[in-house]
């Protein structure tokens, strides 16, 4: 207390810890914890002065930060990567419409829509034992291919080739029918998730992922069980690609297995690449990237049609171009994504006027 | 299901046939990734993009079809080179994650560009083989598939023969095999690289133009670009008879699976190869043929 009396505004201005206790602290200064308050405040108010269009927006970038953070635990930080996942995505979907069918409230049908998700994720994990790069990442593929039939295969529980419609959520009797409340809902889970994520970074198994990306033999060398570690990290992320399922599936209201597929996976690596790989805040750029992008896109084309008439028709075209743009140029001259970027930017103007480097 | 042993037979012919296709784009995979540890996901762009070119040679500029074939693989080994030189090279040696990506985003490129020049619509090659099936005793295939078998068969014997007997072929073994020494021995490994990848287009477009013949030409021809996955994995990643093999395997698993199980789950011939795939993986962790990697501490 007596500290943050003494200097308000003191920014961190080098590593000054002496103690494994400070180096793990989620905020190094008085500063940084009350700009996160005021970020996590102003999360909630903004909306308020929204338009339902907006609204629609941030509850997507929401959903899909979740998906990211999930993720980007597997290959982020524990450098498995899995082509999969927008199919666990699609297991927490169709867990969470077929449980609230059942008659089970949106509160109990969540969490274990995120459980299946993350049981699937575990088998599909299984693999892990015996492979490891491209021959994982194409074992992943193989999940999403299966999981993909089989969602438009089990009528009875995915309501298969017919799309299936899910209710909204009602909390006390109040129906969270608005893009207001809903993005409330989506919000508090992503900030309880990604709160989450950042402080499992700072424990022995966050800690026990990074070292199987960094070298899995020395990691397993210094005692940490490597198919342990991999499968829980398979469950783990495909858990947060479940729940974001299960917010997903009555936010639209009407899913099918085709949301689901390879694509929805292919977006999914596209945003933690975007945003940054291993980094918590990088799921949340990624996400919202993302999400924006294909809107700017269009808008974008909307204004070039007096000079070209026929591009209205030639959105998709440009959409995919794009897109496969945004990713090669990220990784040719930023691999480490818009949370590097952020964090260049910060740190030259934390030095500034006496950075001696750029 | 009527028919019995004629009806097996038929549909083994048709997977061997299927599997020769396959064999050749998954050689498009293995050749890039032996050569330069890439694993391509953009391969089955490559393959409609050969088909998009064919088209164009065959039927709107009437050029006879061997000498069409022989301009679409001039015309796709080029864009092989372009690719190479122009996305690819500052990603050797780069994380699997990054390389994965960037093949992907390279996919969503050419086929913006190919959406661009050619359209989504579905087109076909006109009247090139007949369409009544030669019939050999109780085996009725058709013409098409005859001859994409005889030039897939072409094809593997001569790249075969490259790899062995040409120098620049030798060069891209050595420089597959370790790129310092290869370096060090005076190849240019560079060039290997914009060679490989011409050739991996190279085999693409041949198997896209036979594929388009049987199936037709409109973008969901890139599905076999996942498709044939299973294919090069199965073999092992950097064997070319694994590739070969693994076609067949699949072709002919796919084959009988869609006559015989497909009437009862629809679309399980989709997936067979996947689970195969997962099985064998689970047993050599580097397919049939491919190198273990050992690694000591």
């Amino acid at each position: 207390m007596l500290k943050l009396l003494r200097y308000p505004f003191a920014l961190e201005c080098g590593v000054y810890v002496t103690t494994y206790e400070q180096d793990h602290a989620l905020h190094q200064t008085p500063l940084a914890v009350a700009r996160g308050w005021l970020i996590v405040a102003l999360l909630y108010v903004i909306p308020l002065l929204l338009s339902n269009y907006h609204l629609s927006i941030l509850n997507m970038v929401a959903i899909y930060t979740i998906a990211a953070l999930g993720l980007n635990l597997l290959t982020g930080v524990t450098g498995q990567i899995s082509v999969g996942h927008g199919a666990f995505t699609g297991m927490g979907a169709f867990t969470v419409g077929y449980l609230m069918k059942q008659g089970l409230p949106f509160w109990v049908a969540m969490p274990l829509a995120g459980l299946a998700a993350a049981a699937v994720g575990a088998f599909f994990g299984l693999p892990s034992a015996r492979l490891k790069g491209l021959y994982l990442a194409i074992a992943s593929l193989a999940a999403q291919v299966i999981l993909t039939f089989f969602f438009t295969r089990a009528d009875w529980f995915t309501g298969g080739i017919h799309s299936m419609s899910v209710r909204r959520p009602s909390f006390f009797g109040y129906t969270l029918s608005g893009e207001l409340s809903y993005f409330y809902l989506a919000l508090t889970v992503a900030l309880i998730l990604g709160l989450f994520a950042q402080n499992l970074l700072r424990t022995r198994m966050g800690r026990a992922f990074m070292a199987v990306r960094d070298r899995d033999l020395a990691a397993e060398v210094m005692g940490i069980d490597l198919f342990r570690t991999k499968v829980t990290a398979f469950a783990l992320s495909a858990f947060y690609a479940g729940i974001a399922g299960a917010i997903w599936a009555p936010y639209v209201m009407i899913i099918s297995p085709e949301q689901f597929e390879f694509h929805l996976s292919i977006e999914l690596l596209a945003m933690i690449i975007i945003g940054g790989m291993g980094s918590v805040m990088g799921s949340v750029y990624g996400a919202a990237f993302m999400t924006v992008m294909p809107i700017v896109v269009r808008e974008l084309a909307m204004m070039l049609e007096p000079v070209f008439p026929s591009i209205g028709t030639k959105l998709l075209l440009i959409r995919d171009a794009a897109f496969g743009a945004a990713i090669v140029l990220f990784l040719v001259f930023e691999p480490e994504g818009l949370a590097k970027l952020w964090r260049n930017i910060k740190d030259y103007f934390r030095l500034w006027p006496f950075g001696y480097q750029r | 299901m009527s028919g019995g042993f004629g009806f097996f037979l038929n549909l083994l012919v048709n997977g061997i046939v299927v599997g020769a296709l396959y064999a050749l784009v998954a050689l498009g995979f293995v050749l890039i990734y032996k050569a330069s540890g890439v694993l391509n996901l953009a391969q089955g762009e490559l393959v409609l993009l050969g088909a998009y070119i064919g088209l164009t040679f065959t039927t709107e500029l009437q050029i006879p079809f061997a000498l069409a074939l022989l301009l679409t693989i001039v015309v796709s080994a080029l864009v092989g080179v372009a690719i190479e030189r122009a996305v690819l090279r500052p990603f050797i040696g780069e994380p699997p994650i990054s390389i994965i990506m960037v093949t992907m985003g390279l996919s969503f490129l050419i086929k913006a560009v190919i959406h661009a020049i050619w359209g989504t619509d579905m087109r076909s090659f006109q009247g090139l083989f007949r369409s009544q099936p030669i019939v050999i005793g109780p085996v009725a295939i058709s013409e098409v598939f005859l001859w994409g078998l005889v030039a897939a068969l072409i094809l593997l014997i001569l790249l075969n023969a490259f790899f062995k007997y040409s120098m620049l072929g030798i060069a891209m073994r050595a420089t597959a095999d370790d790129e310092q020494a290869a370096l060090s021995m005076g190849i240019s490994v560079k060039r290997v690289l914009a060679a490989t990848w011409a050739v991996a287009a190279m085999v693409a477009a041949v198997g896209g133009i036979f594929l388009g013949n049987i199936a037709g030409v409109n973008p969901l021809l890139t599905s076999y670009g996942l498709k044939v996955l299973p294919v090069a994995i199965l073999g092992g990643l950097d064997s070319i008879p694994g590739a070969i093999l693994g076609g067949f395997i699949i072709g002919i698993l796919e084959a009988l699976t869609g006559g015989y199980l497909d009437q009862y789950l629809t679309g399980i011939k989709e997936v067979v190869p996947f689970v195969v795939m997962i099985l064998i993986l689970l047993i050599k962790p580097y397919g049939l043929f491919g190198k273990e990697i050992i690694e000591r501490v």
